[in-house]
């Protein structure tokens, strides 16, 4: 009713619309990979549970202490608890890495929390059957895409930042800091931040995390026997996989914050359906 | 009056199709364990592992292993699984270092025989230093020498109809001493430059706790392959009927027959 009280503002505002953002194939291979990413991170997790340290070098028994070490011990009282180790330094992960809860509510010798591993309990030969099969889903996935993204443009259209963009990095890190977001027709595309960020993810964490991958297969290691030492050895491949497991999952809380916080269900339907609402700004005056 | 009843009414909706999507992520982690019990699950999961296999086939059929210098080799070579299988017929053997030990070599083959350790030695020899890569992560580098694996095929005569090498181990997996650990591999690698039956490990003979007196060294697939305390070997056409019918001890858990990745 207050609407109706002042007829003048209407017209001069532009109306919102809703324009088509992502075509089916991106939308199909975006949630493929939601669902990769997560068995792969899950089951990698329960992997990781049988040996939970990392080393760097080529083999885990080079004279070199591991960088990082869970693992469970009885404390003097009697009473058990969950240690890490990172670089020399020790911490009591009770409850969180080490030694945590399982679904009966008692503590139990486990790397990390049974909800963050798949399988939940101890069963590595299961994880590896989820990891490996879902490592050919995510590169044959990541392939398509990338097909599709350069023959439909979609990488040089949408994710190419331009030179100008490139140059007003500075600017846009500060609107973020500020969580300041484009509005209008701005929206429609990415910002310079939000480009690279998918850059890297896409030619940089994701083909090095398949390779350290292959390179900790002994199979694969034969094929050119000596490429592992490019980064040092197996165990500095198995470490950089484990690293960069976490660095993704670092890229995709930040994704998950920014779809929240610039509009989540617009956002999410246009993941979706394709379709995104573009509300122009209103012009100042 | 319109617009608070429009928030009230979509308030609970939002409310609930968050608790909704909460519930139903918990639900499917959850429902991931029940999916790993049943008996289809696993099976797509594993119809990868061909997939895997066919292009180790396909890609360095025949490549090599690396290979390290002596100053790669670790402190001491970590043992894992069995550390001594403590039965009499071992102990016995260990009382005397293995002087009247004797490794059978039977099945698909011309000249089944048995080879006594100075007669394995005598045989074409290789001496590697490689790294071993248990499944469960971790590696160590080692010096090992052993007999040529293409040189015991040749002196029994295996028969063409032999599709793998069945190695039958003197440690007992199970509490009551039952369950012997038992390995296969295909004859890619069983004649395979690297593929040995070692006997020795860093100049020395092989210790109890690395599988006395002689394990398996094949070079491109994960440790679990890696044999120990072998006391038999069998040319078969087909594992399907021996113990759990998966190709090994731990294949009948679950793990994979190839283990290259």
């Amino acid at each position: 009713m207050t609407d109706a009280a002042t007829p003048a503002a209407t017209p001069a505002a532009p109306s919102s619309y809703v324009y088509y953002r992502h075509t089916l194939p991106v939308r199909i291979m975006h949630w493929i990979n939601v669902i990769a990413l997560t068995v792969l991170f899950m089951s990698g997790m329960q992997i990781f549970n049988a040996h939970p340290a990392l080393n760097f070098g080529k083999s885990s028994y080079n004279g070199i202490e591991p960088v990082l070490e869970i693992g469970a011990r009885m404390k003097p009282s009697g009473e058990p608890q969950g240690v890490t180790r990172i670089a020399g330094y020790e911490f009591d992960t009770t409850g969180w890495l080490g030694l945590t809860r399982g679904a009966d509510g008692q503590y139990a010798r486990s790397t990390f929390p049974t909800w963050m591993m798949l399988p939940g309990p101890q069963w590595l030969s299961m994880a590896r059957s989820w990891h490996f099969f879902f490592a050919w889903v995510f590169v044959l996935n990541g392939l398509a895409f990338l097909l599709y993204a350069i023959a439909s443009r979609h990488l040089s259209r949408d994710l190419k930042p331009t030179g100008e963009e490139l140059k007003a990095v500075g600017a846009s890190i500060r609107e973020h800091l500020r969580f300041k977001h484009a509005t209008g027709e701005a929206a429609k595309r990415y910002n310079v931040l939000q480009k690279l960020a998918y850059l890297i993810v896409i030619f940089f964490l994701l083909p090095l995390i398949v390779l350290m991958g292959f390179a900790m297969s002994p199979w694969l290691d034969a094929v050119l026997a000596g490429w592992v030492d490019i980064v040092g050895g197996r165990q500095s491949a198995r470490s950089i996989h484990f690293i960069v497991a976490w660095l993704l999952l670092a890229f995709v809380f930040i994704h998950v914050f920014q779809v929240i916080v610039t509009g989540l269900w617009n956002n999410l339907r246009s993941m979706i359906t394709g379709r995104y609402r573009v509300t122009p700004e209103v012009p100042h005056e | 009056m319109n617009r608070p009843l429009k928030l009230r009414r979509r308030l609970p909706r939002r409310t609930f199709l968050k608790s909704a999507a909460v519930s139903a992520s918990a639900l499917a982690l959850a429902g991931c364990d029940n999916l790993s019990r049943t008996e289809w699950v696993p099976k797509v999961l594993n119809s990868v592992e061909p997939l895997n296999e066919g292009l180790a086939k396909l890609i360095g059929r025949n490549a090599l292993a690396q290979e390290f210098s002596e100053k790669d080799r670790s402190p001491a070579f970590r043992s894992n699984g069995s550390d001594d299988p403590d039965t009499d017929q071992y102990n016995a053997w260990v009382q005397t270092k293995f002087a009247d030990y004797a490794l059978t070599v039977g099945g698909l083959c011309e000249q089944p025989r048995k080879f006594t350790l100075a007669e394995l030695r005598a045989l074409p020899s290789r001496t590697q230093i490689t790294r071993h890569d248990c499944v469960e992560g971790w590696s160590a580098i080692a010096k090992w020498k052993g007999t040529r694996l293409s040189a015991l095929l040749d002196a029994v005569k295996v028969k063409p109809e032999a599709r793998y090498v069945m190695f039958y181990c003197a440690d007992p997996m199970a509490q009551d001493g039952t369950d012997l650990y038992y390995e296969s591999i295909d004859f890619d690698d069983a004649r395979h430059e690297q593929t040995i039956l070692a006997y020795d490990l860093n100049d020395a003979p092989l210790p109890v706790p690395n599988g006395a007196p002689l394990r398996l060294r094949v070079e491109r697939q994960l440790g679990y392959k890696h044999a120990k305390f072998i006391t038999s070997i069998e040319f078969v056409s087909t594992f399907a009927n021996i113990a759990g019918g998966k190709g090994g001890y731990w294949e009948d858990q679950g793990y994979q027959w190839y283990a290259g990745i």
